[in-house]
């Protein structure tokens, strides 16, 4: 079995987000980056399958600017294969990105493909469905467990209600939900071992797919801001002011 | 051309934040139309009949739909969709997991967890949890627009009387099979809905410690809510996770305990109407959005809050 996880550079979780004055979007120059935190998940899943002698390859792939190839090889040097990064400027909306995605698959024919369920910078969560519904292939969002039975995955999946259990038949899209797994950290002799491994780079031009945006972002702004609280002495005069002053309980 | 709104339901009867949404298609154009896709869904699909703003319900029925899976709800959603402008749901994980499928068949990008419409093709939506409000206009002929429940009230529910039609079903998609749903059953209000939610997290120490929170939302009629550090820790189940990658919440009253504040949390909960945040660490951040801060011990704060509820001769359920 072939395991294809697709990983996405973002700013990194703990950052402060600072809105451009201009409002064209959100300040990047300068800004640490790093691995969206869902696809570590992904990649973490798709190695330990691997280990149990289950999946024979693990590939990882990102689509971006130059720098995005970093959390390629970052997906390397915790255990996938090679790598493989499909190069382009600017930001891609999901629908393109599963559009690239399509043709990666094509290519590469993996069983199965993973990803985290959400990027962690515009939210969007769409990807993995999309890329599905592109392949006709089942999907299971938002994995918190994952057993793999020859062609088959039975997937636990976190939905608003509690948890749900699918099975699916491979070709098959996971995508991850934080609580999938513990992602290990790179040893040093690993990342040395990284560097080494292959990474393909495709020029997403080359790939005969429209990119181009069908959303326009007018205006990015900051969020109203809360008015400043107050610190109470004590639980009664909280109660009391829950009661009183807010009136909410 | 109309809207066409996908109704949440569990076979029986709506799910809440089909209101919410039914209110968001309403705002992008007066002549919204519903479609319900289920089995034996006669009642709720009767329920969606009688919403004022519905002017049509379309229900499909089929043993493969009994379990919403989004390999079979999407053909039949697609197939409506050519008499359609913009198909809405909710963005909670029904939505969530379904639409990106509708729109990559209709060849359209998402606008995804809007929380306010703007005008039919322009919507304001947040992201980087939250930290940024983005306006987004579609060029698609097609929209395909989630809307955070949360942000739209719900509409009536009734007054109403929508003709039925009856849809033809689709074909089944045979290589995904429902084994199991683990619904956690509670007399407590939902988290989505509830007008004050009582949340826990690292600090509690423990799933048994939570026992202190539950007391507390069961004299307020609240629901319990969680950060991940505790669902992540195995104190509570992800149904009560608040955040990022959770549930958003906006009640009357949100009570943040031993909850520290990250900005994935914040996310969620931050636009409830007050907040309250008891956490021992005076620079926590969960302060710099709290209407009230205790700065105090939980294990001392909340007995002692127990008791002060219990003087109260009245409270507001």
């Amino acid at each position: 079995m072939k395991i294809l996880v697709a990983v996405k550079r973002v700013i990194d979780y703990n950052v402060q987000i600072r809105v451009k004055e201009d409002g064209t979007g959100v300040v990047t120059d300068n800004v640490k980056m790093s691995t969206n935190p869902p696809d570590d998940n992904a990649i973490e899943e798709a190695v330990k399958i691997k280990e149990a002698g289950k999946a024979t390859e693990v590939v990882a792939v990102t689509v971006g600017e130059e720098k995005a190839q970093e959390t390629v090889r970052k997906a390397l040097a915790v255990g996938a294969d090679r790598g493989i990064h499909v190069k382009v400027d600017g930001i891609l909306e999901p629908l393109a990105v599963s559009k690239i995605l399509q043709k990666i698959v094509d290519k590469e024919k993996p069983d199965l493909v993973f990803m985290g369920k959400q990027a962690i910078d515009d939210d969007c969560n769409q990807t993995g469905q999309m890329l599905s519904a592109l392949l006709n292939w089942p999907q299971a969002t938002f994995a918190s467990k994952i057993d793999v039975k020859d062609n088959k995955l039975q997937v636990t999946r976190e939905i608003d209600e509690g948890l749900e259990t699918i099975e699916i038949n491979v070709p098959a899209i996971v995508t991850c939900d934080l609580r999938l797994n513990e992602p290990r950290y790179a040893s040093l002799p690993n990342i040395m071992k990284a560097k080494k491994k292959p990474i393909e780079e495709i020029a997403a031009s080359d790939l005969g797919v429209d990119v181009s945006p069908r959303l326009e972002q007018l205006k990015v702004e900051e969020p109203p801001k809360r008015k400043a609280g107050i610190k109470v002495a004590n639980v009664a005069e909280l109660v009391q002011k829950l009661k009183n002053e807010a009136k909410v309980i | 051309m109309a809207v066409l709104l996908i109704a949440e339901h569990n076979n029986k009867e709506l799910r809440p934040f089909t209101l919410n949404a039914a209110t968001a298609a309403s705002q992008i154009d007066s002549d919204v139309h519903a479609v319900i896709i289920g089995q034996n869904s006669a009642d709720a699909a009767k329920q969606l009949s009688e919403l004022p703003v519905v002017k049509k319900v379309l229900s499909v029925e089929g043993a493969h739909y009994e379990n919403f899976t989004a390999e079979n709800f999407a053909p039949v959603i697609v197939k409506l969709a050519e008499n359609y402008s913009h198909i809405v749901c909710s963005a909670n994980t029904f939505g969530k997991n379904l639409m990106p499928r509708i729109a990559a068949h209709l060849d359209t990008s998402q606008v995804s967890d809007i929380i306010k419409v703007i005008s039919p093709d322009t919507f304001l939506r947040p992201i980087y949890a939250g930290n940024a409000f983005a306006t987004i206009k579609s060029n698609d002929a097609k929209k395909c627009v989630t809307i955070r429940p949360t942000s739209f009230d719900p509409c009536e529910s009734t007054g109403g009387s929508a003709p039925i039609e009856k849809v033809d079903a689709s074909e089944e998609f045979s290589n995904t099979k429902f084994i199991k749903r683990e619904e956690i059953k509670s007399d407590r209000p939902e988290l989505g809905t509830a007008r004050i939610v009582v949340s826990g997290g690292r600090g509690m120490q423990s799933g048994d410690n939570f026992k202190l929170i539950t007391e507390i939302a069961d004299k307020l009629g609240a629901a319990i809510g969680a950060s991940r550090a505790a669902v992540d820790a195995g104190y509570i189940s992800n149904d009560h996770q608040v955040g990022q990658t959770g549930k958003v919440v906006v009640p009357d009253l949100y009570i943040a305990v031993g909850i520290s504040g990250a900005i994935q949390h914040l996310a969620g909960m931050k636009e409830s109407k007050v907040i309250v945040a008891i956490n021992k660490d005076g620079e926590a951040p969960i302060f710099s959005v709290a209407d009230y801060g205790l700065e105090a011990d939980l294990f001392e704060a909340l007995p002692q809050f127990m008791e002060e509820l219990n003087k109260l001769n009245t409270i507001q359920k």
